[in-house]
């Protein structure tokens, strides 16, 4: 068992866990993932690990509770375990000294992005940063990613807060004040990631994509998680997840995390039904994750 | 419960071979439990008295890992259950999986004396009978383990090779851990076989015992990620290693829509169906899409499974596709017999080329070829060859994919010093199992590439008493 250690809501629906794990901790690298499941019948759930602490034996996760799954998950509390947790999974992010990068988390993304950023920053990197959210309530990390960027953009796509507009625009502007950019990492909703990689395209900025597509085993064994990288398939849990962002074919990833609405629906019409009650939020694919 | 009382034996010839009663095709294609019943006590004495006890037989020597099977089946005759029981586990420490899913006609039963003139002994259900009969009757005991050698064995993979491995180490004294990938322990017993071939709660009824007679077991420990194979060796401080981690990589054809939604690797289907319970769905929480048109890609026993499966989840139709003919087909006669029954389309010597979906990406349909046995290939086989013109379609909402599967290279990839061949699967000696690592070693289908439990069991009896001699002298 796997007891949690904290649990916080850090946005609207957005939870921090602090998760026993130690084999997990002392592992770890930037750009790394773990898999969760919560009872002897729960699914497999891939996400980025955040942060740990080797000391503790504690990893950091954080997810937005929109499935069956993961809404579960948001209802523990500390004392509380998983069942399962496995770890450290997928390649870790490749660190140099590549100049100037810019780091890009939409969303949930910047979940994954903080762990990578602060490895590019300690690895001699000046770091831009990018952080948006559809609206204010969904905005998270904005001060842990000021703290190691030497510039930072906050965008909200409705003007609730800070620059109003898209993490696109942010990052057309610093192309247009000419950057001269080494480098750049987007991670966020699949529409957000594929909009940046058409943005850094035509300026030839090497730009990687960290994926987060319908996993089972998570170790290379089921082909789930299959995307096309430049017209060959990948397994994202072990050739990923992250991949130059110019030869990821979006629109089957988007339509691959699509394939179980219809269950994901019913999934969480049950645990509504069960609480008596309405959980807000629009159903996502199982596994998606992130 | 006492064992049945032995009946005085009859002319071994003048009994026919005695069939064991099973699920009728339109009751099992509604349900997830076992096909066949097993024979009863009586059945079972019945069958064993038709073993005319050779002087030297050649059963034994077909069984991978030797189980002495005159002993037992002469215990059977004689009632005497518990201890035929016993006498199995002597070499084998997974009866009641064996007697399941071993090929017995390729093995011990095709030697077999009476299969010359008539039928062969059937020692296969006379295994999983005495097995059930141990373990139901709570008559399941931990024999004698040797005393504390001080050794450390890791076992990477808990599956069949790896249980076998364990079992016999922890038996003669040494202090083994497996480590599993997993959540739930058995390797391909709980992922790949289905439910209504080998319930999952004998697979775990196994593990048990191995555990019982002392071996450790660490699930979710993915060896080469969360643990590596130098770490184990080094700071984890084990003396040897085995690596039995399976064939887990699914192989696809890489044509045309491959990637749309609904088309599944067997791994995946089998995973979902199996080890995350989605035949339970929405009770447990991995889903299946819900099809009514299923082709399986393949013709071998794991095409077999992800077929009966398909079928059981509610499926109309099930194709099954395979590019040669119903000869050539790997599966085993029983499997593929099972199947037919169940309603299991066949769509021999036609292969597919390319997948349709629709503008969700969903798969709509499969576009084939009919194909045509030409000259021998390197498998011995009659190579299928195109048929011109001969191009139709399958309307379909699932594809399972069952082509086979290589070594996942996680590894090897992570091992520095372990080779490997051209297709990826670790080098070892066949009578040993020593790879080109000093202490590691390795068997089963990481080995061998994709093939039966009782091999991966046999290579892993080898290695087990490889591993004895070196951890007892060093030598490598």
């Amino acid at each position: 068992m796997f007891p949690i250690l904290e649990t916080k809501e850090i946005a609207k629906n957005v939870y921090l866990q602090r998760v026993q794990a130690p084999r997990v901790a002392k592992k770890r690298k930037a750009g790394q993932f773990l898999v969760l499941r919560r009872h002897e019948d729960g699914e497999r759930i891939p996400l980025t690990i955040v942060a740990s602490d080797a000391a503790e034996g504690s990893v950091t996760i954080i997810f937005q509770a929109v499935g069956k799954s993961t809404t579960e998950f948001a209802r523990m509390k500390p004392g509380d375990a998983y069942l399962d947790v496995v770890g450290p999974l997928g390649l870790a992010t490749h660190i140099e000294k590549f100049g100037t990068v810019v780091g890009i988390g939409g969303g949930i993304g910047a979940a994954p992005l903080l762990p990578i950023a602060t490895a590019i920053k300690e690895a001699g990197n000046r770091l831009l940063s990018i952080v948006g959210a559809r609206t204010k309530d969904l905005l998270i990390l904005e001060d842990e990613m000021r703290a190691i960027s030497d510039e930072i953009v906050v965008t909200t796509d409705d003007g609730s807060y800070a620059k109003k507009g898209f993490v696109t625009t942010a990052l057309q502007e610093f192309i247009d004040r000419g950057e001269k950019i080494d480098m750049c990492i987007a991670i966020g909703p699949v529409p957000m990631m594929r909009a940046v990689a058409e943005v850094t395209r035509p300026h030839g900025i090497k730009t990687m994509v960290s994926l987060n597509p319908i996993m089972v085993d998570a170790t290379g064994m089921c082909g789930a998680c299959r995307v096309s990288v430049g017209g060959a398939t990948k397994f994202v849990c072990v050739d990923g997840p992250e991949f130059d962002g110019h030869q990821v074919d979006f629109k089957e990833l988007v339509m691959r995390n699509r394939a179980y609405l219809r269950e994901e629906k019913t999934a969480m019409e049950r645990i509504e039904h069960k609480d008596g009650k309405c959980v807000g939020g629009a159903a996502v694919p199982a596994g998606g994750g992130n | 419960m006492a064992d049945a009382t032995p009946k005085p034996r009859p002319k071994p010839f003048s009994i026919p071979r005695q069939p064991m009663p099973e699920q009728p095709p339109h009751v099992r294609v509604g349900n997830f439990r076992e096909v066949p019943f097993g024979l009863t006590p009586d059945l079972a004495i019945l069958e064993a008295t038709r073993c005319i006890q050779c002087k030297n037989p050649q059963c034994v020597p077909g069984c991978p890992v030797s189980v002495q099977i005159p002993e037992f089946i002469d215990l059977v005759a004689k009632g005497k259950f518990v201890e035929a029981a016993r006498k199995i586990k002597e070499t084998n420490a997974l009866p009641a999986v064996c007697g399941r899913v071993c090929p017995q006609e390729e093995q011990c039963e095709m030697p077999c004396v009476l299969g010359k003139k008539g039928e062969p002994v059937a020692i296969g259900r006379l295994e999983r009978f005495v097995a059930d009969f141990e373990r139901v009757t709570g008559n399941v005991e931990i024999p004698g383990i040797g005393a504390p050698t001080g050794k450390r064995v890791a076992v990477v993979g808990a599956g069949p090779a790896g249980l076998t491995v364990a079992g016999d180490l922890v038996q003669i004294g040494h202090d083994v851990t497996i480590f599993e990938a997993l959540h739930k322990p058995g390797g391909v017993l709980m992922y790949g076989i289905p439910e209504f071939r080998l319930p999952k709660e004998i697979v775990q009824a196994e593990v048990e015992y191995i555990q019982k007679l002392g071996a450790k077991l660490e699930c979710n420990s993915v060896i080469g990620k969360s643990i590596t194979i130098d770490e184990l060796l080094g700071e984890e401080g084990f003396d040897a290693v085995f690596v039995g981690t399976g064939a887990g990589l699914p192989y696809f054809m890489n044509i045309p829509g491959e990637n749309l939604i609904g088309v599944y690797s067997a791994n995946e289907y089998l995973t979902r169906a199996n080890l995350m319970k989605a035949y339970k769905f929405p009770e447990s929480d991995t889903p299946l899409n819900k099809a009514t048109n299923v082709a399986v890609v393949g013709g071998g026993n794991v095409a077999m499974d992800a077929a009966r499966t398909a079928k059981r989840m509610g499926a109309e139709n099930v194709y099954l596709v395979y590019r040669r003919s119903k000869k050539e087909m790997p599966a085993r006669v029983e499997e593929v017999h099972h199947a037919e029954e169940e309603g299991i389309e066949f769509h021999l010597l036609t292969n597919p080329i390319t997948y349709h979906g629709d503008d969700e990406s969903r798969v709509t349909s499969v576009e084939c070829q009919k194909m045509e046995l030409g000259e021998p290939d390197a498998s011995g086989r009659r190579r299928p060859v195109v048929i011109k013109g001969s191009e139709f379609k399958l309307t379909v909402d699932t594809v399972i994919v069952s082509i086979g599967n290589g070594a996942n290279p996680l590894i090897p990839s992570t091992t520095p010093g372990l080779d490997t061949n051209k297709w990826g699967n670790i080098l070892a000696d066949q009578e040993t199992g020593k790879t080109s690592k000093k202490g590691v070693f390795a068997g089963g289908d990481i080995v061998i590439g994709a093939a039966t439990v009782i091999l991966a069991m046999g290579a892993g009896r080898k290695a087990a008493a490889a591993m004895h001699e070196y951890l007892k002298t060093g030598a490598w």
